[in-house]
């Protein structure tokens, strides 16, 4: 009743090929982008936006990243974190040697360098698939590990092999409040989401999708399987590397080799696996299921006043969070935003489904 | 069927998108100081963490029942669990920054790099002691690091101060086998100086988190039989390591390990085997007869209000330490009150409380700690306060002292201080203070 689009009519190309054709669908959309941009800032507390929204922003601008090799391009891809590490590392590098580059420039350039990372590592998905693959994105992990590690260069000769970001700001105004770093992370995330929703749909994107379903058969129609592999570990390790830089400048400010370990490799994985292979909206439910459901759970017992010690409650909370995926992926192995579509098909028949 | 659990699905999924929204925090009561407790009770590193956070709390709670808090200012004080992670500790800081906290002591170097971009930000303390960032002893750069005790690059000197009586160290081996970690790494500047200048060859043996995979590293050392092993491991880390040397018939009297690698946790699954290792004492062992212990028993574990789930962990090496650190915290907002009146103090009026702490001998009697810490002094050069320790060996079945109290070369260690200090404050635009005009 309420998501019905009759008297809807799209009297151009240009509008029936709009991101969101429905009314409905813009109008949330919209609200929700203006609620987020306009009213968050204002409401949220400290705590928030420092703990649970920056994070969730980052991690799912990564997401996204893998969303685009696992979900679109099915390469299967271990290598995030890494990846992520060269971005960071990158950044690092550039703004502490060339400390008068601008803020965008530093994360579009420590981007750049992931990509080309990416982009050889994702030389192997010419030859292998599937596992084996994951197997040489895992080789790629633990080197890029190994190499900031202990290579002092990479973290200017720190005793310690931990690094401090410099003070953030962005065209002389300094970015410091948490409200202000939030919207510098939600400004650059809605843009390469945007970017992302625009290639997935493009001929880059199908070429992409052709390469997942059946990548003999693309061949044969003429889709160039080097062109299609690498262009989706490029637009991928582009954005992971940039998920990266924010990660360590604006989430951590300060880290250690151990922040991009094979763990958080793992975790963006099944950000996109619970989220939702080949969707956009995947990736943002993904790293809300994996970031901020076990924040939730252990907050839980306190906020309902049942005392127990931290040990518990911290063994509860993976008990309870293993449970939950385990149920989530029995549900709707095709994620969150499968749940999502099937719950938007129903609204357009309710109140009178057949 | 499938439908059906996918509409179960969909609505736990609005339930817990419901329970994301929630934020119910308890406010400490108004006329409280609010101290968190930053604990790691799970995990590869919980067999150390535990006793050190049995520890601290029982001070805390003990300051509350026997002192009726400090000159009357009860403390509140709540745990939160990192795991040895730094994104959990982070998110540990940020939950219980909302109750005003005064002072943060995160047990890992890790966490402690990450929060000090933080805590100068929200006037928040971070007290440090026996671990944390060595040239944090510089208070001209890092206003809100207190690394009381000693700091790693102290430990190191001292170890090797010790292993000079010996005999002259020149064309000797040492092999340093450490955590892969900041905390593991941090003592390696120090010792690469001190190795240039006692001319003894220095052999660096990284340990990969949780750090139980050592079999390789233990064949290297069987091979180059170094003169001596510096241990600098953390929790399961510590026993594996023992273990695997007794695997190599290396002789555990030529082990040193770190103040954090020498407690019953890392010897006592070796058991009799252990006998003969040695390790940093930061002042204290397993003393468990000083009138704060009795105390503890008397006020805490006969009234059923003690934090550890056995009686006999209280003594133990870390309940001693996470006890000393909790003591070093409420001696901070002591003479932060002594300054600024009995009431709640803020994060600015402990920071000065921690810049001029004076326990002196005699206050440390009155404490209850006596024999279990050197005097402590700091101020904005020092940060530290104290860089004494001494060895403490394991016989068997308990520790006890074998060497006097080394105090650590600061001609040596001095300008790497201030070297990495001012390289810091280079790198994150921080205008060091003139230490001559704080008052």
């Amino acid at each position: 009743m309420i998501y019905r689009e009759t008297g809807q009519f799209r009297t151009s190309y240009a509008s029936d090929q709009q991101l969101f054709p429905i009314l409905q669908d813009r109008v949330l959309v919209i609200g929700f982008l203006a609620f987020a941009f306009v009213v968050v800032p204002f409401v949220a507390s400290d705590y928030l936006f420092r703990a649970i929204l920056t994070p969730f922003l980052i991690l799912s601008l990564a997401a996204l990243g893998l969303n685009i090799l696992v979900g679109y391009c099915g390469q299967l891809s271990l290598g995030t974190g890494g990846f992520m590490a060269v971005g960071a590392y990158a950044a690092y590098n550039l703004a502490v040697r060339i400390p008068s580059l601008n803020l965008i420039v530093v994360f579009v350039l420590a981007g750049l360098c992931a990509t080309l990372v990416g982009a050889l590592f994702g030389i192997p998905s010419l030859r292998i698939k599937g596992f084996y693959l994951a197997v040489t994105t895992l080789a790629a992990q633990f080197f890029l590990d190994w190499l900031f590690s202990r290579v002092g260069w990479f973290t200017n000769d720190s005793s310690s092999g931990s690094v401090a970001a410099p003070p953030l700001e962005l065209f002389g105004h300094p970015i410091q409040g948490p409200a202000e770093k939030y919207l510098l992370v939600l400004s650059i995330v809605s843009v390469f989401a945007l970017l992302a929703k625009n290639l997935t749909r493009g001929a880059v994107g199908r070429s992409w999708m052709a390469t997942r379903d059946m990548d003999v058969a693309a061949e044969v129609i003429g889709i160039r399987p080097l062109y299609a592999k690498l262009t989706a570990f490029a637009v991928s390790s582009f954005y992971v590397g940039v998920a990266g830089a924010m990660w360590g400048f604006v989430y951590l400010g300060g880290w250690e080799p151990l922040a991009f370990d094979v763990n958080r490799s793992f975790e963006l994985l099944f950000m996109v696996i619970i989220g939702g292979l080949g969707s956009i909206l995947g990736s943002f439910l993904g790293a809300a299921f994996i970031v901020i459901l076990p924040i939730a759970l252990n907050r839980l017992p306190s906020a309902l006043g049942v005392p127990l010690s931290t040990a518990t409650v911290s063994e509860l909370e993976l008990m309870v969070f293993g449970g939950l995926i385990v149920f989530f992926l029995i549900a709707e192995p095709r994620g969150l935003a499968r749940l999502w579509a099937i719950g938007k098909e129903k609204l357009r028949l309710w109140p009178f489904p057949h | 069927m499938q439908n059906r659990l996918r509409i179960k699905a969909a609505a736990l999924a609005l339930a817990a998108a419901g329970a994301l929204a929630w934020a119910a925090d308890a406010m400490a009561q108004a006329n409280e100081i609010f101290v968190p407790v930053l604990v790691y009770r799970t995990g590869p590193y919980a067999p150390n963490g535990v006793p050190w956070a049995d520890g601290f709390v029982d001070y805390l709670k003990l300051v509350n029942e026997r002192d009726g808090g400090i000159n009357g200012v009860k403390i509140a004080f709540e745990e939160c669990e990192t795991g040895y992670a730094t994104d959990r500790g982070v998110e540990c800081y940020e939950r219980l920054k909302s109750k005003k906290p005064v002072a943060y002591s995160p047990l890992s170097t890790g966490i402690t790099y990450a929060l000090t971009e933080k805590a100068p930000g929200d006037h928040i303390v971070l007290i440090t002691a026996g671990y944390g960032r060595a040239d944090s002893v510089d208070g001209s750069v890092f206003r809100w690091n207190f690394p009381l005790l000693g700091t790693y690059w102290d430990g190191a000197d001292i170890l090797v101060q010790h292993v000079k009586t010996k005999g002259s160290l020149k064309g000797k081996k040492i092999a340093l086998v450490y955590h892969d970690s900041p905390y593991g790494k941090e003592p390696i500047e120090a010792l690469q100086a001190l190795s240039k200048k006692e001319g003894f060859h220095l052999l660096l043996l990284p340990v990969t988190h949780p750090g139980v995979e050592q079999k390789a590293t233990w064949l290297q050392i069987r091979q180059q039989r170094p003169d001596y092993v510096f241990l600098w491991g953390w929790g399961v880390m510590n026993s594996t390591a023992i273990k695997e040397a007794i695997a190599v018939a290396y002789p555990r009297l030529q082990m040193y390990g770190v103040w954090w690698s020498g407690a019953e946790p890392d010897v006592v699954p070796a058991e009799q085997a252990a006998k003969g290792y040695n390790a940093l004492a930061l002042g204290h062992s397993a003393e468990n007869d000083r009138p704060v212990h009795k105390d503890i028993m008397k006020y805490l574990y006969e009234k059923g209000k003690g934090t550890a789930s056995d009686r006999k962990e209280v003594g133990q090496v870390l309940y001693n330490r996470g006890m000393l650190s909790a003591i070093l915290t409420v001696e901070s907002i002591r003479t932060a009150m002594k300054k600024y009146g009995n009431g709640v103090m803020t994060g600015d009026q402990v920071r000065w409380g921690a810049e001029h702490l004076n326990i002196d001998a005699g206050r440390i009697k009155q404490l209850g700690v006596d024999g279990m810490m050197v005097p402590v002094h700091t101020s904005c050069m020092d940060h530290g306060g104290a860089h004494s320790a001494r060895i403490h060996t394991w016989d068997g079945s308990s520790w006890s002292y074998t060497s006097g109290m080394y105090t650590a070369d600061y001609k040596l260690l001095r300008p790497l201080v201030e070297e990495s200090a001012t390289k810091y404050a280079k790198e994150k635009g921080i205008s060091p203070v003139d230490c001559a005009k704080e008052k």
